[in-house]
């Protein structure tokens, strides 16, 4: 695709509005705060941070608040219980699936994702899907926008998911020649940090210190080794496209906010979502949403976007909390506690997330408010 | 019309005028005249509504042509040798989703030792992934053969790779009469998808399949290969009466009617293998050739016409797998499984190594004098191999082998061949 | 289109693959009560009307709020709300300010001139059109019990006639409050609502022989809810000079303007009435009222509103000190220490205070005279006794407010004759309604409080304004629609689902169902229902459930 012939701009009459706030009255929001494009419910009971919100406008309310989502991944699949993929994989293609108008298609990398929800003769999606190989995602939805693009089908959109093997690690190549020709795909990666289909083995995008089957807790040196690890957002805006977003399944409204931007814009697109897995992180399935607010809110997952290679804005923390809080909720970081555990790493992992707060700008300036405040 | 043009090229303007959607390129010798030419005639506007992709690797090469035949596209791509091993878990995916890919491979040596001349290893490391494999013999028939894969693949949604023996037909310019377009247009009609990317009707496409199916889903690949051996005769048919001329089918037969021996090969070779047959005809020898077309799905029945009365057939291939033989030699041999003929296999011609008709008539020679043993490497030098299995056998570790069966030929590699 | 085999597949198939066999836990919906609906003396339901008022459905929510009390803009003023000491946003930043949206719904109803339900329209009791019961009862005393009861049998399809010895209805709430907390006209308002219910008031009517009254009238029924209205004194020495009043005399001569006090009054007592009679003293002129109290304040049985808001206005307090003498313009005030069980031990020491006035606010005792000589009816330190129903030992005989033992506040005694009226209808339909089982509590515990947003910076002051002027000053007048609102949007809605999609958009199986109005075999549906066919039982709808309202039950295997 020729790089001239693809706008970075919204497709869609109007795009998606920078700023939803309307004035204060019986049926609209109020609110002081809005933000960089995210679109914030101000005390409405539950603000913006709960899934619906009856007291919103409709034109405001998620979609997944709307009782005829497309539910883009039907009930039925064999993810485990409180899968966070499953979850953020609904989340992310019910969104496209509304700022498509319907017309998506979606290419699947191999993985948990993949495997448990087509195995034959049952699949979950309600969407066009293809799944090819594991590597070779990002490529495969180029040839698929090639397509639609040749047939002047310019109102489809194409999604290219894979988890985070499939995108930090196996499918990178593909990934990146996606992103160096600028091609009109949007790239999901479910980033639940490691191999956890084949049996929780380590990824280019595993934390350090923490535990799989390749990386035990053994020896003076536990768990995945400290590296620069494969930072893939930052990575993707290196390449410079339009744009690059992280998120978690933690926020919904900002998933959403996101997913749909970026399904309206052409070129080449990136979102990063996070979504633990109970079963690799070692976390009751009750806690998925939990784990991923936490990652948040010590600063360890920064959430943000950037277009055209520079962060335009970034989630700010509303309730710090030290990196304890999150890993202490995971047996894969297990051996750092307990006695004697090991405060040294876990030092370490807190400098980790103060440097992504500090690169990030993740902390407000101003006063706050002492109720947002946790334990530092 | 005729024209004298490059093989390549050739191949290019037919590929152009199949109105292909979606072109993967990536470079590899000697496969890059191709898409170079296929590039030229989309930036021209002479291949219109057509995406020419540069993809960073022959695995998104196959790649992007899965998703744009899933997406309904007509896709094409082409490759070579190591390319087409980089792609090898694409190739077979493509097969197995059953999407019409057609891809052009300029038959190549697989390395190590690298080598970008002609051989057949590629192909024959493909043979079983559920590709339809055509040989072209000249350049006519590579560019011929693209029409009819086209064709082909979209009638029974699999993928086609057209073979064509790098350098010697890739980069051999030859009088070439490239498919009229709108004879072309007659002949090949727009890409119906069996199945398709529709938003409107959505489908998963790419399950995973557990032990309970796999076996019939392999199954029923194979015999969808089985109506592609009944279909390539009546594309064949129908090509010669819009275009006028034979190309393609199953098999080809020289002299072979009433032959003792049958020299049996792929590709641009045959030619030779012809004139040497010709010159040995004049001599009173009953030798005849058969050249195999549809490699995959390969012609079980039509081989066994054309080689039952046969005494001995001599196949004469550019590709052996390690450790045992001939590989078109062993598909011959179970094709004539019950009947007289003794099946021998010639190995010649790898990594780029002429095969002379000086050569091929002292092979013609021991077959018609009954003296070719079942497996034969064709112009080998003994000498020197002697010399590097002494010293193998002198020393645990003589280095690596390749190199120093050139320190004894005394040429750098880039002179062989 | 011919689709390959098993490599293809249509959509909707997994829906075959069941997976509500891989569960161990069920989620399930349950309502807990809030701690503020707990905490309501007059019962009522105050997280469903701030649920209607949330969304501006402010006729709803009072209509939800009249269910329980009939006197919204009246409670919204003269109410303690102890909803507000239970509320768990108080954990989270403050309390929700119920009684400032109470008083601002029932202010819009005044406002708007809705009117209450229809006799016969009581949502728990039987449905009968007017006063279709036929039954006669007698409410002895127009003050917030009387008025209760009375609105609640009425809406029960009894004929109410209210016996008051004033001029005016109201009883305490009348007589007893001053009008700078409660102007008159918005309880004459409240009160008024109450006739075209059918209720009859017979003002200026003595009750002296309750039998009798209860003969002649052939009433099946009687509320007694005459107040405590007999001030307690305490034996002050006074000369000629000194004047000594009791607070119910000084307030009530207040509201007619009919009273001189001086410059220099001195009010006796801690309780609320103290402060009343504090500031009341204040707006009649006096300049530096002082309060006279023989403990300290943190024992001070008055609420801290009402103290700071004496304070605010330069009333002064005398902390453990008692009133020896009062003689010739000046009290002699004798200091005390905090004995054991905080009981005030004289010092001997002695001082002097200048006053001209004395006011006595030492509480009110019930007269219990009408029902001395009726059989049955059972008294006790100054108390009548009731059952549950509030009846009397005597059959037919209820009572409630101040003449039992309790809790004397206006929205107790609102909270009794509910109760009675309960108790009433019950005796005369010949129907016991077994009370309804109260649902375990909402705590804190329960909620996960990320989800509730917190008031922009810009909104806050306001919000706090609205908060702190619940009970004392009308100068702010009626309350800003827009903040009222915003107020009510605080309610966290502890253990009771409120409609956030939050269960319907976290499961990761689709495996809850948002009803959002359909109609299978009825009214249209709200809330969600989980699908079990597919719920795995992972427990996240639980707890990110904000409010707690969904638990976890073990499946039985």
């Amino acid at each position: 695709m020729r790089r001239d012939l693809l706008p970075t701009d919204a497709v869609a009459a109007g795009g998606t509005p920078e700023a939803a706030d309307t004035g204060a009255g019986t049926s609209g929001a109020i609110g002081d705060d809005p933000g960089a494009g995210r679109q914030r419910l101000r005390f409405y009971q539950v603000g913006s941070f709960a899934v619906g919100n009856r007291l919103a406008d409709p034109s405001q309310r998620t979609v997944q608040s709307d009782a005829t989502r497309s539910n883009s991944l039907d009930s039925g699949h064999r993810a485990c219980q409180g899968c966070g993929e499953a979850l953020g994989a609904r989340y992310a293609l019910d969104a496209a699936m509304r700022a498509a108008g319907g017309q998506l298609v979606a290419v699947n990398a191999t993985g948990c994702l993949e495997v448990f929800s087509t195995p034959y003769p049952e699949t979950s999606w309600r969407i066009a899907w293809l799944h090819s190989l594991f590597a070779n995602a990002p490529a495969v939805a180029t040839g698929v926008a090639a397509a639609m693009r040749v047939k002047g089908r310019s109102d489809v959109r194409v999604v290219a998911q894979a988890g985070d093997g499939g995108t930090v690690d196996i499918g990178f190549g593909c990934l990146s020649g996606m992103f160096e020709r600028n091609d009109d795909v949007l790239f999901i990666c479910y980033d639940n940090e490691a191999y956890m289909n084949t049996g929780v083995q380590r990824s280019g995008a595993t934390p350090s210190a923490a535990r799989t089957a390749t990386t035990e807790a053994i020896g003076p040196d536990p768990g995945a080794p400290f590296g620069q690890g494969k930072d893939l957002p930052r990575l993707a805006m290196a390449h410079g496209i339009p744009y690059v977003a992280t998120a978690t399944v933690a926020d919904l409204h900002d998933l959403e906010d996101k997913i749909e931007r970026a399904t309206l814009m052409r070129g080449a697109r990136y979102v990063h979502v996070l979504v633990p897995c109970p079963l690799g992180w070692g976390t009751a399935s009750a806690d998925t949403i939990a784990v991923a607010r936490l990652a948040t809110q010590t600063g360890l997952f920064p959430v943000y976007e950037a277009k055209n290679g520079s962060v335009t804005s970034v989630s700010k923390i509303r309730r710090v909390q030290p990196v304890e809080a999150y890993l202490g909720m995971q047996k894969r970081f297990a051996h750092l506690f307990g006695t004697p555990g090991r405060p040294d790493i876990v030092a370490r992992i807190q400098a980790i997330a103060d440097d992504s707060i500090a690169r990030f700008g993740l902390l407000d300036s101003h006063a706050g408010e002492p109720a947002e405040r946790g334990a530092r | 019309m005729l024209e004298q043009i490059e093989g390549s090229r050739a191949v290019a303007k037919t590929v152009a005028r199949c109105r292909p959607e979606v072109v993967c390129a990536y470079p590899i010798s000697p496969q890059t005249h191709i898409i170079e030419a296929i590039g030229a005639l989309v930036r021209s506007g002479e291949l219109a509504r057509c995406e020419f992709i540069n993809v960073e690797s022959e695995f998104a090469a196959m790649s992007v042509a899965i998703g744009a035949s899933a997406a309904g596209a007509r896709a094409y791509t082409a490759t070579a040798s190591q390319g087409l091993l980089f792609m090898i878990e694409a190739v077979y995916n493509a097969a197995g989703l059953g999407l019409p890919v057609v891809m052009t491979l300029a038959n190549r040596a697989v390395g190590a030792p690298i080598n970008i001349w002609n051989d057949h290893s590629d192909a024959m490391a493909v043979r079983d992934a559920g590709w339809v494999q055509l040989f072209a013999e000249t350049n006519q028939e590579a560019a011929d053969l693209h029409v009819q894969a086209f064709r082909l693949a979209e009638e029974l949604s699999v993928p086609v790779m057209v073979c064509m023996d790098g350098f010697v037909l890739t980069h051999a310019f030859e009088q070439v009469d490239v498919p009229e377009q709108d004879l072309v247009d007659a002949f090949l009609p727009p890409y119906e998808p069996r199945q398709v990317l529709d938003p409107a009707d959505p489908v998963s496409i790419g399950a995973m399949v557990g032990p309970e199916a796999f076996e019939e889903v392999r199954y029923l690949a194979h015999v969808r290969q089985l109506a592609v051996l009944e279909q390539i005769p009546v594309v064949a048919a129908e090509f010669e009466r819009t275009f006028g001329r034979r190309s393609g089918g199953l098999v080809s037969s020289y002299r072979a009617e009433d032959a003792e021996v049958v020299v049996v090969a792929l590709g641009s070779v045959l030619g030779t293998i012809k004139d040497t047959v010709d010159e040995r005809r004049e001599q009173g020898e009953r030798i005849g050739v058969v050249g195999i077309t549809s490699f995959r799905p390969f012609p079980r029945e039509a081989v066994r016409q054309v080689l039952s009365a046969a005494r001995q057939v001599v196949v004469i291939e550019k590709a052996f797998s390690i450790g045992f033989g001939g590989v078109l030699a062993t598909d011959v041999a179970m094709a004539l499984q019950g009947l007289p003929p003794e099946v021998v296999s010639v190995v010649a011609g790898l990594g780029g190594r002429p095969i002379t008709t000086v050569s091929l008539r002292r092979v013609l020679q021991a077959a018609v004098n009954d003296r070719l043993p079942p497996l034969t490497f064709l112009d080998l030098d003994e000498d020197l191999v002697r010399h590097e299995l002494e010293r193998m056998a002198a020393t645990r570790r003589s280095g690596p082998t390749a190199e120093n069966l050139l320190r004894d030929l005394g040429v750098p590699s880039g002179h062989i061949g | 289109m011919e689709r390959p085999f098993a490599i293809t597949l249509d959509v909707g198939s997994s829906r075959a693959n069941h997976t509500g066999s891989w569960r161990v836990e069920r989620p399930v919906y349950l309502d807990y009560l809030p701690p503020c609906n707990d905490a309501c003396p007059a019962g009522e339901n105050t997280q469903r009307w701030l649920y209607l008022a949330e969304s501006g459905s402010y006729e709803a929510a009072w209509r939800a709020l009249v269910e329980d009390n009939p006197f919204p803009a009246t409670m919204g003023r003269v109410c303690f709300h102890p909803c507000e000491t239970a509320c768990n946003r108080v954990k989270v930043d403050e309390a929700v300010g119920i009684n400032a949206v109470e008083r601002f719904l029932g202010d819009v109803a005044l406002d708007k001139g809705w009117e209450l339900p229809r006799p016969g329209s009581a949502a728990d009791g039987p449905a009968r059109p007017g006063t279709a019961s036929g039954r006669r009862v007698l409410v002895v005393g127009a003050g917030p019990g009387g008025l209760s009861a009375a609105y609640h049998l009425a809406r029960r399809g009894h004929q109410v006639v209210v016996a008051d010895a004033n001029a005016e209805a109201g009883g305490m709430m009348r007589y007893g409050i001053p009008a700078y907390r409660l102007p008159r006209e918005v309880l004459a308002a409240e009160i008024d609502r109450l006739r075209p219910l059918g209720v009859e008031l017979q003002l200026g009517h003595v009750v002296r022989d309750l039998a009798a009254e209860r003969r002649d009238g052939a009433y099946d029924a009687v509320y007694l809810g005459v107040g405590a209205q007999l001030a307690r004194r305490t034996d002050i020495p006074a000369g000629d000079s000194g004047r000594v009043l009791d607070a119910l005399s000084l307030l009530r001569a207040a509201g007619d303007g009919s009273i001189e006090l001086g410059r220099r009054v001195a009010v006796y007592g801690g309780g609320d009435t103290a402060m009343d009679v504090a500031r009341t003293a204040r707006r009649l002129g006096a300049t530096d009222p002082v309060i006279v109290y023989r403990r300290t304040r943190d024992v001070m049985p008055a609420h801290d509103e009402e103290l700071d808001g004496a304070i605010a206005e330069g009333i002064t307090v005398r902390w453990l000190s008692t009133i020896d003498r009062f003689e010739g313009g000046k009290l002699v005030l004798e200091r005390m220490t905090l004995g054991p069980d905080n009981k005030p031990v004289p010092t001997g020491e002695l001082e002097e205070l200048e006053a001209d006035t004395l006011v006595l606010a030492l509480g009110e005792s019930a007269d219990l005279s009408l029902v001395e000589g009726l059989d049955g009816v059972q008294v006790h330190d100054g108390s009548v006794l009731v059952d549950a129903s509030m009846m009397t030992g005597a059959a037919g005989i209820f009572a409630g407010g101040d003449v039992i033992a309790g809790s004397r506040t206006v929205t107790d005694a609102i909270g009794h004759g509910k109760a009675a009226a309960r108790g009433i209808d019950a005796v005369l339909g010949g129907e016991v309604r077994a009370p309804a089982t109260r649902h375990e509590l909402a705590s804190f515990e329960r909620l996960n409080t990320w989800y509730y947003d917190d008031a922009p910076r810009t909104i806050r002051p306001e919000l706090d304004r609205i908060r702190r002027q619940s009970s004392f000053d009308e100068v702010f007048g009626s309350l800003d629609e827009t903040n009222a609102l915003f107020e009510a949007r605080r309610c966290l809605s502890c253990g009771n689902c409120f409609e956030c999609d939050n269960c319907y958009g976290v499961c990761p199986d689709n495996a809850v169902i948002k009803l959002d109005g359909a109609q299978l075999d009825g009214p249209p549906q709200r809330r969600y229902v989980v699908d079990y066919d597919f719920c795995k039982g992972c427990g996240i709808c639980a707890a990110e459930c904000p409010c707690g309202a969904i638990e976890m039950i073990p499946e039985l295997i």
